[in-house]
């Protein structure tokens, strides 16, 4: 089995071993990335840039290290992609949007600065939806992203390039980040694995934001023990991000190691009953079912819990979202950097301003705006906004009161498989829907997985199965989900990937 | 364009004067409010900044808790409460010199709130209420190149310097100042002015108001006489000295009191002062139809300053400015007459640091009354700013004291002071100022002045012993000041006996 295929851990082991270099992994997903990326016109295309040189000089460095005995950090050398939202020094950070196109960034992401600290050579920046807005990395600038299982599907999104990019094995890990759905909704459409931590327990410095009090970068995995090594990686407090959770986490990756024995016995878990129903496909309800059979077998204790105000979690969320993004998108006014259109004759600041905002920005970006500017006005404040807090406080008291008696809860990762590309394009709310699901644990700022649940019987496309756990518990996703991922691979005989159909290489992409 | 003014006296004649003084200080931490910058002054364009206060994409904000120590001392040393719990606010408007194009501030929910400064005028007490004092952020600086006027209307380009932005302020911002009519604009003069000694005396800022680290925004409204309610007000932006302030005011109330008496009305508006003609001009209508959007700011944590922590900085406030004034004048022996002219000068800080250089307070009032507030007038500036420190005055008295030069001679060492010759001994030296001190000399002069004079000369003899001024005035004459007068007469009076 080549390379690629294998998983960080195995790498990070071979790489210990002697097996392998670092170059030679490094370039072998360099050389699957120019096989199977192709471009935004075909290809899986979750690439918006691809630092081949850069990767190849860390993975030397990495080599040396490794040669002159040096402790090493466990995934040194193992290479890694980075969603284009978070800065990378030198490298261009385009938050998939014109209006950044050019834009490398003076300084690194607290994220990336770990990622390099340890060692991981970082292949490239992946696409996703403008940033971040979307689910299905349509709203991209530079071109959609295609789903590995079926290239005239959506990835999900918005980091639809990081899933992508582990499923179609051009990276064994990734970096995404999940405002209300963006790391788990892909993982759950392209068969892999997604962690949106505790809001807090990885550091958003550096991190282009989207909705601040929402926004959480995580692992895009192929495994739930390598998602485990990843977060351990970047998270931790952070002195330049003061809402970065200062405790550490019970290990992560003790609790991915104890959930892969399969044995759940005394864990309870609780069923989120407003969490299925109409529009939730069939086949994703199926594989759902049969998970949670599953986990009863390995000793769970299931049952079903009731939060109410998770029906009101998507209106809240789209004022929130709008309101924190259209003060955060105000800084893009091609004054300093990034796009600058200057209209024609003697155009004063604000017109330049204007003229670059509207070249820059793409139309679900202008949307988000206009709402968000909208529900903050005077007037409309406390209606609006001040409304959507009070359901967040809500929601947060639903997730509180459920754990008091279970210790996880579990829904679907998302309503359906992957759509096709443009099914949703025009019509918002339909694609807002999708994170249905996903959007309450940002709402309350706990912790969510996605590992892959099977295949839909209606298109034989990933289904994904969600794990929310209290603040602070991640351990608690990373251990049922570690044990769901153990013997759903058991029943299937091997990992899910391994029944998508190969991805097309170049040649025969077009 | 010139406004039509009305007399100052008969615009008390027909309404009452409202305050508003809204002032801004610059703390002087060593870095900015949200980041690691440095703050110091003068700088080359764009060399403190980071990600973080040029707004980069990405880039946080960390409060800087030094600002916060200075802001819960400022709500303190003006009898303020201290927020429990309070939140950071953006206030969102689009400008050039603004990085992320919203201001890091506080909104609702103010770290200090309800509180009150005692001012003094002529001898008469005014309870200023503090509304709120709340942190926030400095943008950058523009710079309008082009044009006539420096501003951005017809400017070719326009330069922006971010080092400034990020600097933490603390807006002080007072309730409507009502019932001082005549004396509003002294007031208003009077509490901005207590307010930078009581910074100065914190130690939290450089308070230097022709540097910008103070700067008051007024806020002006006038009522029909005995109405009670409050009229339409202006703003007056950035009024950078303690005398403009008090023009800025008596301005805007003459310009009031026209155009409410033409039967117009007041527009909302800010308005630009201008130092140098003494008008204020319209500025942009600013009106509360413009809409901040504040929203709590989602990047940082509320602040809750622990009741400890209050008691903590309570202990280190220094001593209440109006308690002070009253120990000093007693400890100094100042009658009343001389301490209102040496407080309505600012002049007590001054006066203090200088006996605190082992000068006699009476001797210390002198200098800086008598002599350094009209040079400080001439040259338009505050007393404080007038170029000569308490330690130099300190020095000064000294040589007074030890006879090496007298009053006279004094005065040229201010002279030498202001125009930079150096110490007072340097200028003293180089000036050749020192007194007389052999008797030889002075005795040539004073036959040579008896000859001139044979008839004063008699009328000495006879006993008229003030007849000496003018032989006394003739030697100082010869000697170029430089002669001790006491000693002269000493000597005249032996030789005549």
């Amino acid at each position: 089995m080549s390379w690629i295929k294998k998983t960080a851990a195995e790498l990070a082991d071979a790489l210990a071993a002697g097996e392998v270099t670092s170059v030679e992994l490094t370039q072998a997903h360099l050389d699957r990335i120019a096989a199977v990326d192709g471009d935004a016109t075909a290809g899986v295309h979750a690439f918006l840039h691809v630092d081949a040189e850069g990767a190849l000089a860390a993975a030397e460095a990495s080599d040396k290290r490794r040669a002159a005995g040096a402790p090493l950090h466990h995934l040194d050398g193992v290479p890694i992609a980075v969603k284009d939202v978070l800065a990378t020094q030198g490298l261009p950070t385009t938050c998939g949007s014109k209006i950044l196109e050019g834009w490398i960034p003076p300084y690194d992401a607290t994220v990336v600065r770990k990622i390099k600290a340890a060692g991981l050579p970082i292949l490239g920046k992946t696409n996703m939806d403008e940033f971040a807005m979307g689910s299905s990395t349509e709203h991209s600038a530079y071109g959609p992203t295609r789903n590995p299982w079926d290239q005239t599907r959506i990835p999900g999104g918005s980091g639809g390039g990081s899933a992508a990019a582990v499923a179609a094995f051009e990276a064994p890990l990734a970096i995404g980040t999940d405002t209300g759905g963006s790391i788990r909704q892909p993982g759950a459409v392209t068969g892999t694995v997604g962690v949106k931590p505790t809001y807090g327990a990885v550091s958003r410095y550096g991190l282009v934001a989207l909705a601040n009090s929402l926004d959480q970068a995580g692992p895009v995995t192929r495994t739930v023990l390598d998602s485990a090594l990843l977060q351990e990686l970047i998270g931790g407090h952070d002195p330049l991000d003061s809402t970065s959770v200062d405790q550490p986490l019970p290990s992560l990756v003790d609790a991915a190691r104890a959930g892969a024995t399969g044995d759940l016995t005394g864990v309870r878990i609780g069923v989120i009953s407003e969490l299925s129903g109409d529009g939730w496909q069939p086949g994703v309800m199926a594989r759902f079912q049969e998970s949670v059979d599953v986990l009863v077998k390995a000793g769970a204790e299931v049952v079903e819990v009731s939060c109410p105000n998770f029906v009101h979690a998507l209106a809240a969320y789209y004022l929130i979202l709008p309101a924190e993004c259209s003060s955060n998108l105000a800084k893009f006014d091609a004054m300093r950097y990034g796009l600058r259109v200057t209209p024609e004759g003697n155009p004063s600041s604000e017109e330049v301003m204007k003229a670059s905002r509207d070249a820059g920005f793409g139309d679900e970006v202008k949307r988000r705006i206009i709402i968000g500017t909208y529900a903050l006005s005077s007037g409309y404040y406390d209606a609006y906004y001040g409304q959507a807090q009070k359901v967040r406080t809500l929601i947060s008291r639903d997730f509180e009161a459920a754990f008091e008696s279970v210790d996880v809860l579990v829904s679907p990762t998302a309503p359906t498989t992957a759509f096709a590309l443009g099914e949703k394009l025009d019509d918002p709310i339909a694609m807002y829907l999708n994170d249905l699901a996903t959007i309450p644990a940002n709402l309350a700022g706990v912790p969510g997985i996605s590992v892959p649940a099977g295949l839909a019987d209606e298109d034989g496309l990933p289904v994904g199965f969600q794990i929310l756990a209290p603040a602070l518990a991640d351990d608690r996703c990373y251990r049922v989900g570690a044990a769901l991922e153990a013997l759903l691979t058991a029943e299937w005989g091997g990992p899910l990937l391994d029944k998508a159909p190969a991805v097309p290489e170049n040649g025969t992409i077009r | 364009m010139s406004e039509t003014l009305i007399p100052f006296d008969d615009v008390l004649a027909s309404y009452d004067p409202a305050l508003g003084l809204e002032v801004h200080v610059e703390l002087n931490t060593v870095t900015k409010m949200f980041c690691g910058c440095p703050t110091e002054f003068g700088a080359a364009p764009n060399t403190q900044v980071c990600p973080t206060c040029l707004g980069l994409p990405g880039a946080m904000p960390v409060v800087n808790g030094k600002a916060v120590e200075s802001a819960i001392r400022i709500g303190l040393a003006l009898n303020c409460e201290i927020a429990e719990w309070c939140r950071f606010a953006r206030k969102n408007y689009f400008y050039p010199d603004m990085p992320k194009n919203f201001q890091t501030s506080q909104y609702d929910e103010p770290i200090c709130f309800e509180g009150y400064m005692d001012v003094e005028v002529d001898g008469e007490t005014f309870r200023v209420e503090i509304e709120r004092a709340h942190m926030e952020e400095d943008t950058g600086k523009s710079t309008h190149i082009g044009g006539a006027t420096g501003r951005i209307h017809g400017a070719d380009y326009s330069l922006v310097d971010y080092n400034r932005a990020g600097i933490p302020l603390i807006e002080i911002v007072t309730k409507p100042i009502v019932g001082a009519g005549a004396k509003a604009p002294d007031v208003a003069r009077a509490y901005v002015g207590q307010l930078r000694d009581l910074i100065l005396a914190l130690g939290v800022s450089d308070a230097r108001m022709e540097q910008g680290s103070i700067r008051a925004d007024v806020n002006l409204s006038l009522s029909p006489k005995g109405s009670g309610v409050l009229g339409t007000r202006t703003e007056t932006k950035n009024v950078n000295s303690l005398r403009s302030v008090e023009r800025a005011v008596r301005y805007e109330m003459s310009r009031h009191a026209a155009v409410l008496g033409a039967g117009e009305s007041i527009l909302q508006e800010t308005r630009h002062w201008h130092e140098d003609t003494g008008v204020t001009t319209s500025g942009r209508e600013k009106s509360d139809a413009e809409d901040y959007r504040y929203f709590p700011e989602p990047d940082l944590v509320p602040v809750a300053p622990s009741r400890e922590w209050v008691e903590e900085l309570r202990a280190t406030l220094p001593e209440n400015p109006t308690a002070k004034k009253t120990r000093l004048q007693a400890e100094y022996g100042f009658s009343d007459l001389e301490m209102r002219d040496v407080w309505a000068a600012g002049a007590l800080p001054l006066i203090e640091a200088t006996v605190a250089e082992g000068t006699a307070p009476q001797s210390a009032r002198k200098w800086w009354l008598a002599e350094l507030l009209r040079r400080a007038n001439d040259a338009g500036v505050e007393l404080a700013d007038v170029g000569v420190t308490p330690a130099q005055v300190a020095a000064v008295q000294a040589l007074v004291d030890a006879k090496t030069i007298n009053d006279k001679l004094a005065r040229q060492v201010f002279d030498g002071l202001l125009a930079g010759e150096g110490t007072p001994e340097e200028i003293i030296a180089a000036r050749g100022l020192a007194m007389v001190s052999d008797d030889g000399p002075l005795i040539a002069a004073i036959d040579e002045a008896l000859a001139a004079q044979p008839d004063i000369a008699d009328k000495i003899r006879g006993g008229n012993q003030a007849a000496a001024g003018a032989i006394i005035g003739a030697v100082m004459k010869a000697t170029r000041g430089q002669a001790d007068a006491g000693r002269v007469r000493e000597l005249i009076l032996e030789k005549l006996s």
